[in-house]
């Protein structure tokens, strides 16, 4: 197969201009609002922060909620990683997105939702019994979360083999749009609350080195971080690690990776290429199950919709960690959640931008873009077959 | 009098450090009909690819007509004059014979949206003389391409044809150098011999300069008119075909070395 | 012809009557046991589904058809008819009793001879999954617990499961309790799919006038509201033709007294008072469909056959012609029909319109060109906000005083629409351009995401506190005027049939604009690079520029419709422009038939006309709540089964049937094999 590769020269159609001319332009924003960022810190109203913001300079931000917003992307990120490694895992063995994917961590998050309001009602959730119990849900939400990935891929994905490139991608929207129906029809359109969980999880902290007080008061430290963003880390860090010990040592990893570089041959070697392509649907819905439950510990509530826009910055993320790679789904799933977290403030802010936060999203897409435009194959390389990587 | 219409230098091309291609030094003079040989792997497709702005060479130059050809798009490439065909075989399989062959006149026609829209004399004219030349194109190899055909799908077509109108789409961009990458692989030998008789038609009634890969060396002696050897990414011998073919390093690169010369 | 179908039936009959000979153990050894699990589980899990999700007692309250005279009964405890929600459940027997036994005949095999193993399989299916719904009225008799002060009944599982309720329990168990609904299910069930399964048994004849019965009453009772309207329109015409002279002007149902008409007697004969066809109209409908459907198999039988092989006979030319004189007709008997419909269908085709105009536009991207572009209702978006920012007194305070503002005291200004629009397309365009330069070069896959994250950023910073001087937030821009052409008339939101027109003449244009494209240069270049982009490259075609084309015509198509969508509503709002709109169009265009023009337009009228748009209500405005649930069911299921869309495209479908196209072909005898025989044909031909 020949495969057409492009220059890496100066740009020379009007197309190339345009795209350098975005390339340096994004980038000449986010840098001109970091430098505006770190001259605000020093002094709010200096000459560009009066520019932007008018007379009464930019808001300074402190170090408990720089330190805040940290931990904050870390947790969503690790969360968004673990997303994306189904994303990465499903398009490195059969080239395609599972725009479903995000489907999957969203009933993993019902699931988590139902269960924690019966054991509430049993009253198992707030009494000794939490442990276990949180465990069960946890558990149960990733049984059913593989089980929903695998009927996945036997019902809609599996004829589709071999099919034109978009047929399954096409088909995938469509699955996630009939799960995210159904789960309105089933359970209602509201959003759903999880049980009160304990407090030692919800609202207490770790408090590392006290460097002083507030005006009122209240101590700073150096670090705090709510118990439940750092179990969502930790979890995430265990998960990870399983996974790529599952990947790399065990010999159905290795059955995945030999399908993942070429389908054909793999079967040849005695490898069933079916049966390792459920495994991995199976292994990327008990990562998006794990997710789903993080979810709800991070925001207490569930709602149909809740797959769509995480799955999609999950998707972001693998393809920022570049597709296939399982450590970079991880790095982009937690720079994804750091720059979602800090670019409102840090970028958009400085440039006097109102309301940055609602942004957000934007900002998760346009990280995207930038990506795709100066290095496609992600920060940390691709691992696709060869029929894929044309 | 002859004049050079393609030349190349020093050109080079590595795959991650595998030497696809070294130092290739290489003309082809118009109206010459040029045979490259070589076993497999010898880096004789990469070199069309590299002509034809598919892989860019990481050194060297290629000049058509004095003008280098480095950085241009396949596009441009094909829109400068120079058209290939594929080793294996890529037609656009559901796309009727006629369509596969209107299409590659995209660059030598000029119609855009208004035209197409308001459907102004000059677009009927054009769509006729693209219709026309299409037609003329595919009639040079006889009835099979044309009447009933026309209209239908390439992928219906037997091996031999696909090679056919691969061909025919190749000369539809009117090219004035065409590269034939393996013409008569998969043909039987009548059809080959058929094919020759037809190559050499493609320079003496179309005008075309012509490189042609070919493992055949019956076709190879019987057009060529000067034979380039390639092994290995680089030239082993350039000539006429039978010099080349006593080479005595061509038939070490085709059969082997002496067990002696191993040492 | 028909002897042979007497042979048929005659030995069918034979058939069957050896089969009843047999015992009853033999009787169930012709039935796949596998596949009769395999249907079975999966009518049981579609009953289950469609009951959870509330479809069954959704749907209940809407009475299709009676059995009795609804005028005398009219308390009748229940059983006095169906009702849609009634169709929703017992649709599946009978559909799955039909697929169950549905075989495929190989080329040259002889075909097994349909008898009484059929009938059974079918019972069996149906039973199966009548099992389904018994052991769901046992669990939830089980979860059921009544109140002892005041009667009411509760259930533990309706917690998470909304659906989980008394009324479903009520309409599952017929009101008998689960004893009665455990064997009743079966029974039924069973019965029906049986049913289904017959049609297999029957000759061809039979069935189809049998299915054509079936399907005219149901469409009759389900599109009551647009028989009913329709008819009432003509024959008030009829009655009184001075209503035309009205037509232009106003909607004629408006302020006018309503006018005896002809087709009175003929609706009070069909459609009861309350709703619903009465029994009488059940069996009108059914024997004249029937009757048409026998008269049609028997008289013509054959003809059609013969009469599509002449067509196809004749040169392409000539049936281009004659295919585009049908669409002419088509588009006129479709002009016509506002004239005699009320607002409510009127509003209806105006959304049609709109869809299909936004669905044009994405065939020539994903039909032609081969792009799958997520984010095509950004430029929706961005035709409603130029269009928006230009005819609306209501805009952002922030916008500089040199950009018009085309409203004059509060009216719009003659022409006004028609100068936005210049500016809507050059906006539309250059959108598409800044989307379309960065995307164009990426594969298929990341192409459709990152079109998705710009459509999402253009939804975004219209709705952001940021630009809001400009877009005015959450809060959009609302008095936006309508579309005022002088001496022709002023479109509005208020006067539907206005919107209509103006649609269709930009339909028309994009239809035109479509077919034309197809059949030029360009629309070769596009089906080049769908085809093989590297080698279309090669063959001298400027790939990013083509496909940039597609991308920018895609752009002003669907900018088009946002402008007649922001004269229509009148107010306009980031919640418009969701990616839900992009996804539906997308389904439109997927359902009707990629690249085709004619599949468009039937996906539009059958999905946004009957099912209704991401916020518009179609025909069955009961379906509002499940249709995004269809739409996702229609997507996946028309991937797996039929890719080419309803009305395929012969060249789209060729691709996604490879195999099977090349298989027929060779059974045609089209494919050359190998050439000796050619050969000698060359030879003596000169080359």
């Amino acid at each position: 197969m020949t495969t057409a590769v492009r220059a890496k020269g100066a740009p020379r159609t009007g197309v190339d201009w345009f795209l350098l001319v975005m390339r340096v332009g994004l980038i000449a924003f986010i840098v001109i609002g970091l430098l505006g960022f770190v001259a605000q810190q020093i002094d709010p109203t200096n000459a560009w922060a009066t520019w932007r913001h008018g007379d009464e300079g930019a808001a300074r931000l402190s170090w408990a909620q720089f330190q805040g917003l940290v931990v904050t992307g870390l947790s969503q990120g690790a969360m968004y990683g673990l997303i994306a490694l189904g994303y990465s895992m499903v398009y490195g063995v059969l080239g395609f997105i599972n725009f479903a994917h995000g489907e999957v961590f969203m009933i993993a998050a019902f699931t988590g939702f139902i269960m924690s309001t019966k054991f509430d009602q049993a009253g198992w959730w707030d009494s000794g019994a939490f442990i276990p119990a949180m465990l069960f849900t946890i558990v149960v939400a990733t049984i059913v979360a593989t089980i929903v990935a695998v009927v996945m891929e036997r019902v809609a994905y599996r004829p589709l083999r071999g099919s034109p490139r978009l047929i399954p991608l096409i088909t995938s929207i469509g699955v996630s749009f009939f799960l995210q129906n159904a789960v309105i029809l089933l359970f209602g359109p509201g959003a759903k609350g999880y049980a009160p969980f304990p407090d030692w999880l919800d609202k207490d902290r770790i408090n590392i080195w006290q460097i002083g007080e507030s005006d009122t008061g209240v101590p700073e430290y150096l670090l705090s971080v709510e118990n439940k963003k750092l179990l969502v880390i930790v979890v995430a860090a265990i998960s990870m690690a399983g996974l790529w010990y599952f990947v790399e040592r065990t010999k159905t990893g290795k059955a995945m990776r030999a399908v993942a570089e070429d389908k054909e041959i793999a079967s040849l070697m005695g490898i069933d290429v079916d049966r390792t392509i459920v495994t991995t649907f199976a292994v990327g819905g008990a990562m998006a199950g794990i997710a789903g439950i993080l979810w709800g510990i991070l925001f207490k509530s569930v709602i149909a919709t809740t797959g769509f826009l995480p799955g999609i910055k999950a998707f972001t993320a693998a393809v920022v960690g570049g597709v296939g790679n399982l450590g970079g789904a991880m790095a982009g799933g937690v720079s994804l959640g750091g720059a979602e977290a800090l670019a409102p403030l840090m970028v958009l802010d400085p440039w006097g931008i109102e309301g940055p936060s609602q942004l957000r999203d934007a900002v998760v897409f346009t990280l995207l873009i930038l990506v795709l435009l100066v290095k496609p194959t992600g920060l940390f390389g691709e691992r696709l077959s060869s029929e894929d990587r044309a | 009098m002859s004049e050079r219409i393609l030349d190349i230098q020093n050109l080079s091309v590595t795959f991650g450090g595998l030497h696809a291609l070294k130092d290739l030094n290489f003309h082809v003079d118009e109206g010459e009909i040029v045979g490259v040989i070589g076993p497999n792997g010898a880096g004789k497709t990469t070199f069309f690819n590299m002509i034809s702005g598919m892989v860019t060479p990481t050194s060297g130059d290629i000049l058509f007509e004095g003008e280098s050809l480095i950085g241009l798009d396949p596009n441009q490439v094909t829109q400068r004059g120079i058209s290939r065909t594929f080793q294996n075989v890529r037609l656009f399989a559901n796309m009727t014979i006629l369509e596969n062959v209107m299409v590659s006149q995209h660059c030598r026609t000029k119609q855009g949206v208004w035209g197409a829209l308001f459907n102004t004399p000059a677009f009927k004219k054009e769509e006729a003389e693209i219709r026309a030349h299409a037609e003329k194109v595919l009639g040079f190899f006889g009835t099979r391409l044309i009447g009933y055909r026309l209209e239908q799908p390439a992928s219906v077509l037997s091996y031999a044809n696909r090679r056919r109108l691969e061909i025919a789409r190749a000369m539809a961009t009117s090219p004035r150098l065409l590269l034939l990458d393996e013409p008569v692989a998969g043909m039987n030998p009548k059809e080959s011999a058929e094919l020759t008789g037809l190559i050499g038609k493609l320079r003496s009634e179309w005008g075309f300069t012509i490189v042609m890969i070919e493992h055949d060396m019956n076709v190879v002696r019987d057009v060529s008119d000067r034979v380039v050897c390639l092994d290995h990414g680089e030239t082993l011998a350039q000539g006429s075909f039978d010099e080349v073919s006593n080479d005595p390093e061509v038939i070490e690169a085709y059969l082997g070395r002496p067990l002696e010369k191993q040492k | 012809m028909s002897d042979i179908n007497a042979n048929v039936l005659a030995t069918e009959a034979a058939e069957t009557i050896e089969d009843l000979a047999e015992s009853a153990s033999g009787l169930f050894n012709d039935v796949d046991r596998d596949r009769v699990v395999r249907y079975g589980s999966y009518l049981a899990m579609a009953l289950v589904f469609v009951s959870l999700v509330g479809m069954a007692v959704g749907l209940d309250g809407r009475q299709i058809l009676f059995w009795i005279n609804p005028d005398v009964y009219v308390n009748h405890p229940d059983g006095q008819g169906l009702s849609l929600g009634d169709v929703a459940l017992w649709m599946w027997p009978l559909l799955l009793g039909w697929a169950a036994t549905n075989e495929v005949v190989l080329e040259g095999m002889q075909a097994r001879v349909r008898g009484v193993s059929d009938l059974v399989t079918g019972f069996l299916v149906g039973a199966l999954g009548g099992l389904g719904i018994s052991f769901l009225t046992f669990l939830m008799s089980v979860d059921r617990e009544i109140n002892p002060e005041n009667g009411v009944p509760a259930y533990g599982a309706r917690d998470p499961l909304v659906n989980w309720n008394e009324q479903l329990y009520i309409m599952l168990t017929f009101n008998r309790g689960w004893t009665f609904a455990l064997w009743a299910w079966p029974l039924l069930a069973g019965l029906l799919a049986m049913v289904g399964a017959s049609f297999r048994v029957m000759s061809d004849p039979i069935r189809k006038a049998i299915t054509a019965a079936l399907i005219s009453v149901l469409s009759v009772s389900v599109f009551q509201f647009l028989v009913d309207d329709l008819l009432e329109g003509v024959g008030e015409t009829i009655a009184d033709p001075g209503r035309i002279s009205n037509f232009f002007e106003s909607d004629p149902s408006l302020g006018r007294p309503r006018v005896d008409s002809a087709f009175d007697p003929l609706i009070d004969f069909l459609y009861a008072k309350t709703g619903g066809l009465r029994l009488e109209g059940v069996i009108l409908v059914a024997v004249v469909a029937a009757a048409l459907s026998l008269v049609a198999s028997y008289l013509v039988r054959g003809r059609v056959k013969q009469a599509r092989q002449a067509y196809f006979d004749r040169p392409l030319a000539e049936r281009t012609r004659s295919s585009a004189l049908l669409m002419v007709g088509v588009a006129l008997a479709l002009l016509i029909v506002p004239f005699f419909t009320g607002s409510i269908i009127n509003e209806l085709l105006a959304n049609v319109g709109i869809f299909l105009l936004l669905a044009l536009g994405l065939n020539i991207v994903v039909g032609l060109a081969g792009i799958l572009d997520l984010g095509y209702v950004a430029f929706f978006a961005v035709g409603g906000y130029t269009t928006a920012v230009l005819t609306s007194a209501g805009r952002g305070e922030s916008w500089p005083s040199w950009v018009p503002l085309l409203v004059d005291e509060g009216e719009p200004v003659v022409g006004g629409w028609l100068i936005a629009l210049v500016l809507v397309m050059v906006f539309a365009g250059l959108t598409g351009l800044l989307i379309g330069a960065p995307v164009i070069r990426m594969r298929g896959d990341y192409l459709a995401i990152v079109t998705l994250g710009f459509g999402e950023i253009i939804r975004l910073l219209f709705l952001s506190d940021w630009l809001k001087g400009y877009f005015g937030g959450a809060q959009g821009i609302t008095n936006i005027e309508g579309a005022d052409f002088g001496p022709i008339g002023t479109v509005t939101g208020v006067e539907p049939r206005s919107v209509f027109y103006l649609v269709a003449v930009f339909a028309a244009i994009a239809i035109y604009v479509s077919w034309r494209l197809e059949r030029s240069r360009l629309g070769r270049a596009w089906m080049a690079i769908r085809e093989d982009e590297s080698v279309a490259e090669a063959m001298g075609i400027n790939t990013v520029n083509m496909k940039l084309m597609a991308f920018v015509v895609g752009a002003v198509l669907a900018s088009f419709a946002g402008a007649i969508f922001s004269a229509k509503v009148g107010s306009i709002f980031p919640t418009s422009f969701l990616i839900l709109v992009s996804i539906i169009i997308l389904v439109v265009v997927i359902v009707g038939g990629m690249g085709n023009i004619m599949g468009v337009i039937a996906g539009s009228l059958v999905l946004i006309g009957v099912l209704g748009g991401p916020k518009q209500p179609g025909l069955l405005q009961e379906f509002s709540e499940y249709k995004l649930l269809i739409y996702g069911v229609l997507l996946v299921w028309m991937m797996l089964q039929r890719p080419e869309g309803l009305v395929p495209n012969v060249r789209r479908s060729r691709e996604l049937h490879q195999e099977e196209f090349l298989q027929d072909a060779w059974l045609k005898g089209e494919v050359d094999t190998d050439d000796e025989g050619d050969d000698v044909a060359t030879e003596v031909a000169p080359a």
